[in-house]
C-alpha cells in the first residue's frame, strides 16, 4: 500500500532559547518604554509627587524601605497562599462532588455562578470580625472564598467536557467509572482546572490586600499603602504596590510553569494551532 | 446451510422508540427502528446505508450496547449484547477519531489494554504490532495532533483491533476525510480485515464506499427506519483500484441506488420530493 504522507508532520517541540528570548523582546521593549515615558511625563509636565511619583522616586523607596517592605509582603504572602490553598482545595473537592452527581450538579452549578459575581471583597470587615482582624486567617478567608468559585465552577466543567464519543469509546472498552475518571475526565478538566489556578492567584492577592484595607497588622502590604497614603507619602504606597504585584506575578508565573510540567498538551496544541 | 456458530450477530425483530422529552409530537415518541431482522456471518463486511435518520447508527449502537433496544433480541456470539461488550467483543471507531491528547500515539493504542490491565510489554508490543499493520510505526512518539485527519483514523482503527474484538464497528469512520484520502482508507481497511479476519458493521452515507467494501450492503429507509433492501455484493473478494471500474460494481451500485429510491417512496414521501431525489441519483 501506498500511504503519502504529504501533509507535514514536523516533530519540531520544545523551543530554542533563542526564540523565546525572541518571543519576549516586543513584551520587554513596551514595558521599558512605558517606564520611561511615565518618568518623562511626571519630569516635563511637574506633576507633583502626591498626585503621582516618578519611576525613579518609587524605586528609591523601594530601596530605602526594602525591610520594612520584605516584612510586610512576607505576611500578605502568607494569607495569600494559605487563601489559595483552601480556596483552591475545597473548589476542586466541591467541584468533583457537584461534577459527579447529576441532580447535584443542576441545583449547585447555577448557584455557583451566580455566586462567582457576588463581590465577595464586600465581606472583608464581616471576615475580620469573624476570624479576628488582627489574624491572617481573616484576610487568608477573604481570598479563600474569592478563589472558590471559579476553581469549583471550572472542575465542574473540566470533569463534565469529555465528549460523548470518548465517553462511548470507554464503555465499548467496557471501562470501570474509576478508569474513565482517571483515564479521560481527569486530564480532560486539567486545561480548566489551570485556567481557574492562573485566575485564582490574581483573585487572592487582591483578596488578601483589599482585606487588609479593612484592618490589619501594621506589617502587612494593605496596611502599609493605607498609611502612607493618608501620610501622603505616596512613593512609599507605590512601592508596596510594586511588591503586591511582584507576588501576583510570580505566582501567576509558577501555575503557567505547573502546568507546562503537568499538562503540556494544552501549550503544545495552542501554540500549534495558533 | 449456514452453522449457527457461524452466526456473530443475530437481530430478531429489533425496534428502538425514543421518548421525546416535553415532545413537540403529540405522541411524544420517535420510532427510530422497527422489526429489524438481520444476521451477521463470522469475518463478513456489513455495510449499512440510508438517509440520515433511518436509525443505521443507532442500529450499529445497539449491536454495540452503546444504547439498548425496546423491543426484539440483540445476540451477538450467543450472548446478550451487554455480555459481549463486557467481554470486549467490540472494536468502535467513530467518525471522529477520538484520540487523547494527552497521550502519543503509542499511548492512544495502548489505552485499550491497560483498561483490561495487561503488562507493560505486553502492552507495548502489541500496541507496536497494531501501529505497523495500519502502517504507522515511525509515528508512535507524535502526539495525535501532529497527523493528518486520515492518520489520525488509523490510529483509531489500531486502537479499536488492540483488543482483537471478534467485532469491528466502524460509524462514518471515514465521513470527514476529503474523497482522495477516502479511497486510500477504504483500501487500507479492506486490507486489515483481510490481515485480521475480524467481522465489520460499517455505517456509512456513500453508496460507491458501501459496495467497494461489502460482502452484503443493508439498505434501510427512515420513519420509521427499517431495512428494506439487502444486497450481497458479489464481486471479487481481492479489491483494487480497477474494482472501480468494473461493469459488475457499477451494477451493484445501481442496485444499492435503487434500493434507496424504493424506501424513499414507500415512506410516503412527497411526489415533489420524489422527483428531486430521483433528479439527484440520476
Amino acid at each position: 500500500m501506498t500511504v503519502a504522507h504529504a501533509e507535514p508532520v514536523d516533530a519540531a517541540r520544545g523551543w530554542s532559547l533563542g526564540a523565546q528570548v525572541r518571543e519576549w523582546v516586543p513584551a520587554l521593549a513596551f514595558f521599558v518604554g512605558a517606564i520611561l515615558a511615565w518618568e518623562l511625563l511626571v519630569r516635563i509636565l511637574g506633576i507633583k509627587q502626591f498626585i503621582l511619583p516618578s519611576p525613579v522616586a518609587i524605586a528609591n523607596a523601594v530601596v530605602t524601605y526594602f525591610p520594612e517592605l520584605w516584612q510586610s509582603a512576607t505576611y500578605t504572602l502568607v494569607e495569600i497562599l494559605l487563601g489559595l490553598a483552601i480556596g483552591v482545595v475545597a473548589g476542586l473537592l466541591a467541584g468533583m462532588v457537584t461534577a459527579h452527581f447529576g441532580a447535584f450538579r443542576e441545583s449547585v452549578l447555577p448557584f455557583a455562578i451566580a455566586a462567582n459575581s457576588v463581590p465577595i471583597i464586600a465581606f472583608a470587615p464581616i471576615f475580620n470580625n469573624w476570624f479576628g482582624i488582627d489574624k491572617q486567617l481573616s484576610k487568608a478567608m477573604v481570598a479563600a472564598v474569592i478563589c472558590f468559585f471559579p476553581v469549583m465552577i471550572n472542575t465542574v466543567r473540566g470533569l463534565t467536557s469529555a465528549s460523548p464519543a470518548a465517553l462511548e469509546l470507554m464503555r465499548s472498552f467496557a471501562a470501570t467509572d474509576a478508569q474513565i475518571l482517571r483515564k479521560v475526565r481527569f486530564p480532560a478538566a486539567l486545561p480548566y482546572i489551570f485556567t481557574a489556578l492562573r485566575v485564582a492567584t490574581t483573585l487572592a492577592t487582591i483578596g488578601a490586600i483589599i482585606g487588609e484595607y479593612f484592618g490589619a497588622p501594621k506589617v502587612s502590604l494593605g496596611q502599609y499603602i493605607v498609611t502612607y497614603s493618608s501620610y501622603l507619602n505616596f512613593e512609599r504606597s507605590w512601592a508596596a504596590i510594586v511588591f503586591a504585584c511582584a507576588i501576583g506575578i510570580t505566582l501567576y508565573i509558577a501555575v503557567v510553569v505547573v502546568e507546562r510540567i503537568v499538562a503540556p498538551w494544552t501549550t503544545d496544541r495552542t501554540t500549534r494551532a495558533g | 446451510m449456514i452453522e449457527s456458530s457461524d452466526i456473530v450477530v443475530e437481530l430478531t425483530g429489533v425496534s428502538k422508540v425514543f421518548g421525546l422529552s416535553g415532545g413537540r409530537a403529540a405522541g411524544g415518541t420517535v420510532e427510530a427502528l422497527t422489526g429489524i431482522d438481520l444476521s451477521v456471518r463470522r469475518g463478513e463486511f456489513i455495510s449499512l446505508i440510508g438517509p440520515s435518520g433511518c436509525g443505521k447508527s443507532t442500529l450499529l449502537r445497539l449491536v454495540g450496547d452503546l444504547t439498548s433496544s425496546t423491543g426484539g433480541t440483540v445476540m451477538v456470539n450467543g450472548k446478550t449484547a451487554e455480555r459481549a461488550r463486557l467481554d470486549r467483543d467490540y472494536g468502535m471507531v467513530f467518525q471522529a477519531p477520538v484520540l487523547f491528547d494527552w497521550r502519543t500515539v503509542q499511548k492512544n493504542v495502548e489505552l485499550p489494554l491497560e483498561i483490561t490491565g495487561r503488562s507493560k510489554a505486553e502492552r507495548e508490543a502489541k500496541a507496536r504490532e497494531m501501529l505497523a499493520l495500519v502502517e504507522l510505526s515511525e509515528f508512535t512518539d507524535h502526539q495525535p495532533w501532529q497527523l493528518s485527519g486520515g492518520m489520525q483514523q488509523r490510529v483509531a482503527i489500531a486502537r479499536a483491533l488492540a483488543l482483537d474484538p471478534a467485532i469491528l464497528l466502524m460509524d462514518e469512520p471515514f465521513g470527514a476525510l476529503d474523497e482522495m484520502t477516502r479511497e486510500r482508507m477504504n483500501l487500507e481497511l479492506l486490507r486489515i480485515w483481510d490481515r485480521t479476519g475480524t467481522t465489520v458493521i460499517f455505517v456509512t452515507h456513500s453508496i460507491p464506499e458501501a459496495v467497494f467494501l461489502s460482502t452484503r450492503v443493508v439498505v434501510m429507509s427512515a420513519r420509521p427506519g427499517r431495512i428494506t433492501r439487502v444486497v450481497p455484493i458479489d464481486l471479487p473478494r481481492e479489491r483494487s483500484v480497477e474494482t472501480r471500474e468494473m461493469e459488475r460494481y457499477f451494477e451493484l451500485v445501481t442496485a444499492v441506488r435503487e434500493g434507496l429510491r424504493d424506501g424513499e417512496g414507500g415512506a410516503g414521501v412527497a411526489p415533489s420530493a420524489r422527483v428531486r431525489a430521483e433528479g439527484l441519483s440520476a
